[in-house]
């Protein structure tokens, strides 16, 4: 906070005094800054203080350096595995999805079908969807029951809704429309007028796409499956719900909030800052990238 | 043999309206040919016809003796500069230009050769490592134009290429596109609903009105002998009377009681018939005026002063039974020792026969700028 | 022919959407199909709308979602307000604690919610009342992203000086301003953040089962892990549920830009 001038927007308030560093007008934001604080920061601050302390309270790396333990490591892996692919798979189908039905040639009624419906089925997720699943793909499911007489069986067969794999089936329900919708403003801000200017220099659709269209939508495209990634590793109602027993980071902190199966509480703070470092790192490549794509929008 | 050739074209949208109808035009090599009108009236639609973006409904278009019609776009090569300039965002200037023939797959030194020629023409020195959102309008615009010159084009399409452009450059910059076109020598097609842009630029203008073409000829002619009254009003300021035929043969009319000679026979009306007059501002003025102008008696209704020209309105003294009366503007040189009367006053202004004259109908174009065209 | 690949991608993904829904509504109505097939009934909703725990989960969820949307409101819409009239150099920290939402999800909140309020300096784990608040401000937290900008939005498009400065002129005070003057300028930035926070609060269920609230979504889970059909019946309204607050979301914000109400917590 090296300004040297004040902003002055300060005219008219009667305890404003324009030109002084501090101004009371800060104040009014103390409500703000006060329930975050006791709600968001503190918590949170405190999750990271245990990290670095030991039960009896003497400060240690320890905790840390306990991460490598072979169940947090498969738990990292396994939800940096199930978030990369759906990720991936959800960043490349919603994209696909979304320009069918913007540019593809679709009837314009799909595409409103598709985005009011992506707005329901991103809100969906957590339990609904897990029992949703089940009732498809589970031992009784619908598919399941459809496919026995096809000599498929789903029940006793390798696939099962409650692994890994059956899982990132679930996530995709709320990360395709989650990449529509953010990708149908990307897409629609493709202006007509860069396909013709491309035909009319006797661009061919394939050149079109490989020199225009898919190195504006990069930074979109990679920042949006970004977010799916951070969405998916945050997850934890939906695998809850569908099978309590994967070990993956957010089941994992479940199991020690409930009944501290690491048999140490500030352990478990570590795993939390873990989580909220892959977090961070996500949201900060996310940023960037959103950033690089608002420089063409002018 | 003109080099590019519009048949009957005909461009109709679901619901029947016609967007451009009966559109016929002969394009020289190397000529400049401006499509003039109002917002609406087809010459987009016409101009991305050519370019192969709309497929006519009927009609056909040959370049060089080749039937493009059908042809998609990517394979016309004709260059086509838009309103909005188009730039790909993700390329800078040089990659822009050189776009059309990477696409050609044409050697890299020959591109990059290309490119330097059109940024040396197109003033663009130093710029081409730029990316267009570090750019103002008009120097976009001069990339717009290097990247569609770059392919060396059969045609140069060019959208209203100046309307999102400050007054100013738009001037500098038309002027650039003029020389360069004449340098160049290709056949170049401008959009425009300016006017003075389409008068200043063209060999020929096409003047267009909800699709259909009201006439084609060059600026001069367009701008003194309008053959339909929407020429007469969109181009230039004209004033437009109602007149009553005397004597079609001998060209005499009838304006709010006093009687006016034009210069030539009146083709399309017989006497009594009612007719549009159409009078010059520039060729009216105060006062009697020579022996044989014509003179009309009227009352000023107000005085403008535009900075080097005086428009002066008034109306004729024929406003009886509730109907309102015809008025017409005049343009005067502000000149110091003008005596310019008061307002309310009753003036009598003159002008010579050859500064008006009758409008033909609508759409018989074809026949009275030939006709024109003869006698001068 | 590249029109047919795209209506191929949309029916696959139609598929996809489709028939978990439709595998549900089948559930719903008893087993209609397979070995052990029963005829269809719709006494499973029966149930469900009867029983008296749906209807308190269901209150439950819909008054906490009600009390969190006015805690968001009367926090976010002031705040926002101050930082645009008065405060400018505060936009970065404002916005980077809305941000922080999503580095820090639902499990580490709660996480950190339990272990600072569990202690005896403010015990608020240790009754049901103080849970409750505990709910509400750790939903609060969670709107805070979508709230803060939608509401932002909201007054970037009004005049807000001219407003504030006219309302003084004629004698208005702080209070009166905001809730007279501002607040009906936002209607639609609030209202459809208000649907979109009683969407999630109403589905939520990490926060709520961690404190142990009888919320929709621990209830939801319950009746999954106890029953066969009604988990169905309950899906399928709760999927209405969701839409009925979509359609009006999309009704609130007609003739506006499309906003994307983008649920984070699951």
């Amino acid at each position: 906070m090296t300004d040297a001038v004040l902003p002055r927007v300060d005219q008219g308030a009667p305890t404003a005094r324009p030109g002084r560093r501090f101004s009371w007008s800060w104040l009014g934001l103390v409500p703000f800054f006060a329930f975050a604080g006791a709600f968001l920061i503190i918590p949170t601050f405190y999750l990271v203080n245990g990290s670095f302390h030991t039960e009896d309270g003497a400060f240690t790396l320890q905790n840390y350096a306990d991460l490598a333990d072979p169940t947090i490591i498969g738990a990292f892996q396994a939800s940096i595995e199930i978030s990369a692919v759906t990720a991936i798979i959800g960043g490349i189908f919603g994209f696909l999805l979304a320009y069918a039905v913007i540019r593809g040639g679709l009837p314009s009624i799909l595409g409103a079908a598709l985005m009011t419906f992506s707005g329901v089925a991103s809100n969906f997720a957590g339990v609904p969807l897990a029992l949703a699943f089940t009732f498809t793909l589970g031992v009784s499911g619908l598919i399941t029951i459809l496919l026995q007489p096809l000599g498929i069986d789903l029940a006793r067969g390798d696939f099962s809704i409650y692994s890994k794999i059956g899982l990132e089936i679930c996530y995709l329900y709320f990360q395709f429309p989650l990449m529509v919708l953010i990708m149908a403003p990307a897409i629609q801000g493709l202006k007509a007028e860069w396909r013709e200017a491309s035909e009319n220099m006797g661009a061919s659709t394939f050149q079109y796409w490989r020199h225009i269209a898919l190195p504006i939508l990069t930074p979109t495209l990679l920042g949006t499956m970004i977010l799916l990634f951070g969405n998916a590793f945050g997850a934890q109602a939906t695998a809850y719900t569908l099978t309590g027993e994967l070990n993956i980071v957010t089941l994992l902190l479940t199991r020690q909030i409930n009944g501290d199966v690491l048999n140490n509480v500030n352990l478990g703070y570590a795993v939390g800052m873990g989580m909220v470092a892959v977090m961070g790192v996500t949201i900060l490549a996310y940023i960037w990238l959103q950033n690089r794509a608002a420089r063409w929008q002018r | 043999m003109a080099f590019l050739t519009l048949t009957s074209i005909q461009k109709l949208f679901p619901g029947g309206v016609a967007a451009v109808a009966d559109f016929n035009l002969d394009v020289a090599r190397g000529e400049f040919v401006s499509f003039l009108g109002p917002s609406g009236c087809g010459k987009t639609t016409t101009l991305r016809m050519i370019a192969g973006f709309e497929k006519p409904t009927s009609g056909t278009i040959t370049v060089n003796g080749k039937d493009i019609t059908y042809t998609s776009p990517n394979q016309r090569n004709v260059g086509m500069v838009f309103q909005s300039y188009a730039l790909f965002p993700n390329m800078t200037v040089a990659g822009n230009i050189g776009f059309g023939l990477k696409v050609r797959k044409r050697p890299k030194a020959e591109i990059a050769k290309k490119v330097d020629e059109l940024i040396e023409l197109m003033h663009l020195q130093g710029r081409a490592d730029r990316y267009p959102w570090q750019m103002s309008g008009g120097q976009q615009q001069r990339v717009a134009l290097a990247r569609a010159l770059a392919i060396e084009p059969q045609v140069l399409l060019l959208d209203e290429p100046l309307s999102a452009l400050d007054a100013k450059i738009r001037i500098v910059l038309r002027k650039e596109i003029r020389s360069i076109q004449r340098q160049l020598g290709i056949t170049t097609v401008y959009v425009t609903h300016d006017q003075e842009e389409a008068l200043s630029l063209s060999d020929r203008v096409v003047v267009m009105n909800e699709g259909h073409i009201e006439q084609i000829g060059v600026p001069s002619e367009i701008y003194n002998f309008p053959t339909t009254a929407f020429v007469a009003s969109f181009v230039g300021t004209l004033n437009l009377v109602s007149a009553g035929v005397i004597d079609a043969a001998a060209g005499r009319v009838s304006v709010a009681g006093q009687e006016i000679r034009t210069n030539r026979a009146i083709s399309s009306a017989a006497s009594g018939d009612i007719v549009t007059l159409a009078l010059r501002p520039e060729g009216i003025a105060l006062g009697d005026g020579p022996d044989g102008s014509n003179r009309i008696h009227g009352t000023i209704d107000d005085i403008n002063f535009l900075g080097s020209i005086v428009r002066i309105r008034l109306h004729l003294n024929d406003g009886a039974g509730g109907k309102a009366p015809t008025t017409i503007a005049l343009d005067t040189f502000n000149e110091p020792h003008l005596m310019v009367p008061t307002v309310g006053a009753d003036v009598a202004v003159s002008f010579p026969r050859e500064a008006c004259f009758v409008l033909g109908a609508s759409r018989d174009s074809g026949v009275a700028s030939e006709d024109v065209g003869a006698k001068v | 022919m590249t029109r047919l690949a795209w209506w191929i991608v949309f029916i696959i993904g139609a598929l996809y959407f489709l028939v978990p829904l439709l595998a549900t509504f089948i559930f719903s109505l008893g087993q209609p199909i397979g070995p052990k097939a029963a005829p269809p009934s719709f006494e499973f909703y029966g149930e469900v709308l009867t029983s008296p725990l749906f209807w308190k989960s269901l209150g439950y969820s819909f008054v906490i979602g009600i009390v969190t949307i006015i805690v968001s409101i009367s926090l976010l819409m002031p705040t926002a307000y101050w930082v645009r009239l008065r405060v400018p150099r505060a936009r970065p920290f404002v916005e980077f604690i809305t941000l922080l939402p999503f580095v820090i999800p639902p499990i580490i909140l709660v996480f950190g919610l339990i272990q600072t309020f569990s202690q005896n300096f403010v015990p608020l784990t240790h009754t049901d009342f103080g849970s409750n608040v505990l709910l509400v401000a750790a939903y609060t937290v969670l709107s805070f992203p979508y709230m803060y900008r939608a509401i932002d939005t909201g007054l970037q498009a009004t005049d807000v000086r001219s407003l504030t400065e006219a309302a003084q002129s004629l004698g208005a005070g702080w209070f009166r301003i905001l809730v007279f003057v501002i607040l009906p300028n936002l209607r639609v930035a609030v209202l459809s953040g208000a649907f979109l926070t009683l969407a999630i609060v109403i589905g939520e269920f990490t926060i709520a089962s961690f404190l142990a609230r009888p919320a929709f979504g621990p209830y939801l889970y319950l009746l999954g892990s106890n029953r066969a059909y009604e988990p169905a019946a309950v899906t399928i309204i709760s999927f209405g549920l969701t839409w009925l607050a979509m359609i009006m979301i999309a009704f609130i914000g007609r003739g506006g830009r499309a906003r994307v109400a983008v649920n984070r917590v699951h």
